[in-house]
């Protein structure tokens, strides 16, 4: 089974619309609670990535028997360093951003913490890309 | 205890989300950086913040927080009492700060614990 979604760079009032959608879908499916909960914090924590640092993005959701498998490719300037970027503090979100308590370089950490497997690729100027498996 | 006792014995103004008043309250979270409360607030706690935005009722909905607690006399913006009315998670408010909002909430939580019992 598959779901995609939407994801609008810049538009906070729309932040976390995403990650409402997923949560109810694995809700429906019958999918643990305790998974539910992990899930939908790394995938808040990626939708908001996308809306605080990039132009557009897909979410993209495959369930099977085995895995969740989450993928969120987006268009935009890219993370030069990624191990920098996965360090707890680090941040590039403007002062705009953080004023609303957002960007305290707490995102891609939370996201590990929360799935089975996490790889981010990305390049420069084109975009980025988060995938995420969690294991049933 | 309830969100609704919790107005009652701290007198906390509701803003919105009223139908939720009855929700249990499991604890409490304090935090106004997103990422942490998103990290770390459990289903059932109470989340006090100063953050008045849309924003934090998508937190709160998603991880299925009691209610918010909005501290100094903050109001929350309209995009947030309407989201708030939706999914029946009220916002709360209290001119305390955030120091002695979540200090009287935790002597008050511990109390009933140990009225009950439970831990």
């Amino acid at each position: 089974m598959e779901f995609v979604y939407e994801v609008e760079g810049g538009d906070f009032t729309k932040a976390g619309n995403a990650s409402s959608a997923v949560k109810k879908t694995l809700k429906q499916l019958n999918v643990s609670p305790k998974i539910v909960k992990r899930i939908v914090v790394a995938l808040y924590e990626a939708e908001v990535n996308i809306v605080a640092h990039a132009y557009k993005g897909t979410i993209s959701v495959n369930i099977n028997q085995d895995q969740i498998h989450i993928v969120l490719d987006d268009v935009g300037p890219g993370i030069p360093d990624i191990d920098l970027a996965m360090q707890e503090g680090y941040s590039t979100a403007s002062s705009k951003v953080r004023e609303m308590g957002f960007g305290a370089g707490m995102g891609l950490p939370n996201i590990k913490k929360n799935v089975d497997d996490l790889k981010v690729s990305s390049e420069v100027d084109k975009g980025t890309k988060v995938e995420m498996k969690t294991y049933l | 205890m309830k969100v609704c006792d919790l107005v009652e014995k701290l007198n906390l103004t509701v803003f919105c989300g009223e139908q939720g008043i009855n929700n249990e309250v499991e604890g409490a979270y304090t935090s106004d950086l997103l990422s942490d409360v998103m990290g770390n607030v459990d289903e059932g706690q109470v989340w006090i913040t100063l953050q008045t935005h849309r924003n934090i009722m998508a937190i709160a909905s998603l991880k299925e927080v009691a209610a918010i607690i909005l501290v100094k006399g903050y109001k929350p913006e309209q995009a947030a009492i309407d989201q708030s009315n939706e999914e029946g998670i009220p916002i709360l408010g209290t001119d305390m700060e955030t120091f002695e909002a979540s200090g009287v909430l935790f002597t008050l939580l511990n109390e009933e614990k140990g009225k009950y019992g439970a831990f």
